[in-house]
């Protein structure tokens, strides 16, 4: 595929705002999981787990004339919209282009749900002067703009004024690697000439709830690919990317190619032989048409469930030289879901542009189940090309192939 | 590469709302209003086996229902198909039973109720379903959602794709939600594109242009406007009563132009 041109990228987490506070807490090897002190306790306390918090978010309300969007979703959406002059690169591409022909894809899991979660849970306790009605939301969360999934699309454009298409999606785990192949689409096929992408999904209680139900949480700082791992490890997080039309010569890194699959299998197990998530890394590098063996840094889905790891692992052993370091972030910053695809996106561009390669967190003895590719150690060399894995729920898998700039 | 139009062959169409259980029966209501004696509560998709088709969620069942009605009439693998699933809201009654067991009692959430809570769980179960290994996507874009992913669904023809089928769906508000996202029945669609010609089915040609979409018009928006997938309507009342152009909300000030070729 021609290949798209990153002008600027992002990503705020639990280790930090913007791009080099990730780029740091990496080479440190400082991780940003803190034991579980999200929202109110529960009569019978607080689930006991770890995640990745983003600080501060509770004392950073929207601009008032956004007031209506008002949500914690939203809040991480605008104050990592604010770093790496992500909005100087949009305002350009809105000058050259033209506001109708720039494109907002963002994806999500969740979306505001926690706003609606917060309805709930008041029900009938802020009447504004009506009588007290236990079916009714308090009336500052009478706002159907947030109990929605494109709350978040719906508030970059009206914070980007942008106005081409603006879509949310929504497909779990793999919702933020996926913004980037439909950019591609929009501009390859001439609809738009630039894209601004990305990702944001925030702590609420139907993921920390959720995914415990399933019995996919662990109760320590969460080991991926370790063979004592049981389990994730929850984060929130937003970041986005700038992606235009790249002109020969381009100095930027790049996103070369992309690959999606379904497993086909089960909606919140992976397929046993891994036949999504290597169908996926397949397409990725034949669009680019790139060799595995050219690939210097994979950066895994890994998350430290004893499911996804070993088939995650399988499936790149089968595709992949020894020579790969493959390697899994989310012992820094948790999974954090629908933003999993931006936030891993960025450290393999912060892979590409730094030299940086991260090891895996927190884990300590290989589970033997992995191959050579999977390293916990830190390694520094130049590289041209990163790859990216996301797959979430439902099946549905999604990897990004980028490339340096030249 | 200004207005680059987008094109499509309608190979096949599925179709399902309350009291209009079939694309026929919705074309049989355009044209002149008739209404089928009896209709079921709830579609049965026969994707799933029998003990999945009672537990599904309604969202789920409406989308298979409709997805599976369409490749059918295209005479199309659904194993083959790409896809695209667009919601509005998703399944309202799972985000209602979500919110409300977490106002209650937390740690009693049903796992099951939870990974059908994901906005991509209709296209989890029809790749599921179907055998299917392509690529699914599932999206919202509010009241434009229908019109973004048609939007997606052509441009996917227009990087590659030789046929794409779009499923759009939106089901019931309850609870206290529905005060504010509201939306009612059961209302969903889908259609099976193609890239090439094929003889004996409707061409349609798409633009996206800067306008305000007017509101839908018809037998079908005034009996099932109350639903949130409502914005699509245009296209089906023009595809069951042959008219040729219909203009689809996209988004704040922009509409997806549609044109629509008879072969």
């Amino acid at each position: 595929m021609p290949p798209l041109a990153i002008r600027a990228y992002t990503a705020t987490t639990a280790l930090g705002t913007g791009r080099d506070a990730q780029a740091a807490a990496l080479r440190a090897r400082r991780g940003g999981l803190r034991q579980n002190d999200f929202g109110a306790a529960a009569p019978d306390g607080r689930l006991d787990t770890w995640i990745g918090r983003v600080d501060g978010l509770e004392t950073l309300p929207l601009p008032a004339r956004w007031a209506q969007w008002e949500c914690r979703n939203n809040r991480l959406a605008w104050l990592a919209l604010q770093q790496d002059r992500i909005l100087d690169a949009v305002a350009a591409l809105r000058e050259r282009h033209g506001a109708g022909r720039v494109a907002i894809v963002l994806g999500t899991s969740t979306s505001s749900i926690g706003a609606t979660e917060e309805a709930y849970a008041r029900l009938g306790g802020n009447g504004g002067g009506e009588a007290p009605d236990e079916k009714l939301f308090p009336v500052d969360l009478r706002r159907p703009c947030v109990h929605t999934p494109h709350s978040l699309g719906g508030f970059v454009q009206a914070a980007t004024g942008l106005h081409g298409p603006c879509i949310t999606v929504a497909t779990a785990c793999s919702s933020s690697a996926k913004v980037f192949a439909q950019a591609a689409r929009l501009v390859h096929a001439g609809i738009v000439d630039a894209a601004l992408v990305g990702g944001v999904d925030t702590l609420c209680g139907s993921v920390l709830y959720g995914f415990a139900s399933l019995g996919l949480v662990s109760a320590t700082p969460c080991r991926p690919f370790d063979v004592a791992r049981d389990g994730l490890s929850l984060g929130e997080a937003g970041g986005f990317a700038v992606l235009e039309r790249a002109s020969p010569g381009n100095a930027t890194p790049q996103l070369r190619g992309y690959g999606e699959s379904s497993d086909a299998h089960h909606m919140s197990t992976p397929h046993p032989e891994g036949l999504g998530a290597r169908i996926a890394m397949q397409q990725a590098l034949q669009r680019a048409d790139v060799a595995a063996g050219k690939v210097g840094y994979l950066n895994l889905h890994g998350t430290a469930t004893p499911a996804n790891d070993a088939i995650e692992a399988r499936a790149v052993a089968a595709l992949f030289p020894d020579t790969l370091h493959a390697s899994s972030t989310k012992g820094w910053t948790g999974h954090t879901l629908g933003a999993a695809g931006i936030v891993e996106s960025v450290f393999a561009l912060i892979a590409l542009e730094d030299g940086l390669l991260p090891g895996t967190l927190n884990s300590a003895a290989a589970d033997p189940a992995c191959g050579p590719q999977v390293r916990f150690d830190n390694a520094e060399r130049p590289l041209r090309y990163a790859m990216n894995n996301s797959f979430g729920f439902g099946g549905n898998n999604c990897s990004l192939l980028f490339e340096a700039g030249a | 590469m200004n207005r680059p139009d987008l094109t499509a062959s309608i190979e096949g169409i599925g179709f399902w709302a309350d009291g209009l259980p079939s694309w026929p029966a919705a074309c049989a209501f355009a044209a002149a209003g008739a209404l089928p004696e009896s209709a079921p509560a709830r579609p049965s998709p026969q994707l799933l086996a029998p003990n999945e088709r009672r537990r599904a969620p309604d969202t789920v069942a409406l989308a298979l229902e409709v997805a599976l009605a369409a490749c059918t009439a295209a005479g199309r693998d659904p194993a083959a198909l790409p896809s695209v699933f667009a919601s509005t809201h998703g399944d309202l009654g799972i985000t209602d039973y979500m919110c409300a067991t977490l106002a209650g009692e937390p740690r009693a959430i049903s796992p099951t109720r939870f990974h059908n809570s994901v906005h991509n769980a209709a296209a989890g179960y029809w790749t599921i379903g179907a055998g299917c290994h392509a690529p699914s996507t599932a999206i919202s874009s509010f009241d434009a959602s229908f019109a973004q992913g048609l939007l997606e669904a052509l441009v996917q023809l227009a990087t590659g794709a030789e046929a794409v089928l779009l499923a759009a769906y939106d089901g019931h508000a309850t609870g206290p939600l529905a005060a504010v996202s509201s939306s009612s029945g059961l209302l969903g669609a889908a259609l099976v594109l193609a890239r090439a010609p094929r003889p004996g089915t409707p061409r349609l040609r798409a633009t996206l242009v800067d306008a305000a979409a007017p509101p839908p018009r018809g037998p079908l928006a005034a009996r099932l406007l109350g639903n949130a997938m409502a914005p699509m309507l245009p296209l089906f009342q023009a595809l069951a009563s042959g008219h040729d152009l219909v203009f689809l909300h996209a988004g704040p000030s922009r509409t997806l132009r549609v044109e629509i070729a008879d072969a």
